[in-house]
């Protein structure tokens, strides 16, 4: 019963929060609003939503945020000095393979956005059985350290979120 | 607020300001620069990051110094941002590999199967069909 009515309990949670900040602070009907919202919506939209991600170790998460936010900072300013400074024929553009371990699409997906969102690289292409990605790094001077670097700051985390 | 403070809290804002453009300068120059497509699709996945950061930033310290409310909108506007510009990023970069018909410039996925854009299997009825252990 409850699980019918609530088949996403971290997508409710989640779309009442987002209501919460779109209306700038929390007042009682604000928050009623986002609860309503947060019932109506995953309820609405669950073929979209045949599984359910599990999502474990809730400090790996904040952790991986946290690294995450601080690459793009030092990676912008490495990108920045690459357009301002190299001459563009001078960059080692090339595209590279990083083969997959994880199998839960929501972390394969988490990990090509985190990949496009940190500058220097973009995921361009997946595999057609998901296991490898493709991604475009704009001046990769070794492409294995690269991948690997991915595979052990990312993947490795999200292995662990995601299961 | 005192006059002072009211001055160091203008200061950060400029700052915050000064940051985000340059950055979002940067990002333009590069799309400007840069020779190939894929190397052009590396300078707006720059300028959403700390350049549209920076000048979130400084509208956040804004309406805290102005209002002495704190403003979350700029943290929803980051959130969908950091949502919505990889599926777009993505989806040009298919677009061009498809038009392109790129395939034999691209490194071997290592898989018995190609790369999505490419191979037939990806694009049967069922998306999650690929995704699956076989």
């Amino acid at each position: 019963m409850l699980a019918r009515l609530f088949p996403h309990p971290l997508l409710s949670c989640l779309i009442a929060v987002v209501w919460v900040l779109l209306v700038n602070g929390p007042s009682p009907g604000s928050v009623l609003m986002g609860l309503v919202l947060g019932l109506i919506l995953p309820w609405l939209t669950r073929p979209f939503w045949p599984e359910r991600p599990r999502l474990r170790a809730p400090l790996t998460i904040l952790e991986y945020v946290c690294i995450v936010l601080f690459d793009i900072c030092v990676a912008n300013l490495q990108v920045a000095y690459l357009v301002l400074f190299r001459r563009p024929e001078a960059l080692r553009s090339r595209f590279v393979v990083v083969p997959l371990d994880t199998r839960v699409p929501e972390a394969i997906v988490t990990l090509a956005g985190t990949i496009t969102m940190t500058p220097g690289t973009v995921s361009c292409d997946v595999s057609a059985d998901g296991r490898a990605l493709l991604v475009h790094a704009l001046d990769a001077a070794d492409p294995e350290e690269l991948v690997a670097t991915i595979k052990r700051r990312y993947e490795r985390r999200l292995l662990e979120i995601f299961g | 607020m005192s006059g002072a403070l009211a001055i160091a809290g203008e200061a950060l804002v400029a700052l915050a300001i000064l940051v985000g453009s340059f950055f979002l300068l940067v990002g333009s120059f590069g799309l400007l620069r840069l020779p190939t497509f894929v190397q052009r699709l590396h300078a707006p996945t720059k300028a959403t990051t700390l350049g549209v950061g920076g000048i979130l930033i400084a509208s956040m310290l804004y309406f805290l110094f102005t209002t002495g409310r704190l403003s979350v909108h700029e943290l929803l506007i980051t959130l969908f941002l950091f949502l919505t510009a990889p599926v777009s990023a993505y989806m040009l970069a298919k677009a061009y590999l498809f038009h392109r018909r790129a395939e034999r410039e691209l490194p071997p996925s290592g898989r018995p199967v190609g790369w999505a854009t490419f191979d037939p299997a990806a694009s049967r009825d069922d998306p999650d069909e690929a995704l699956r252990p076989r």
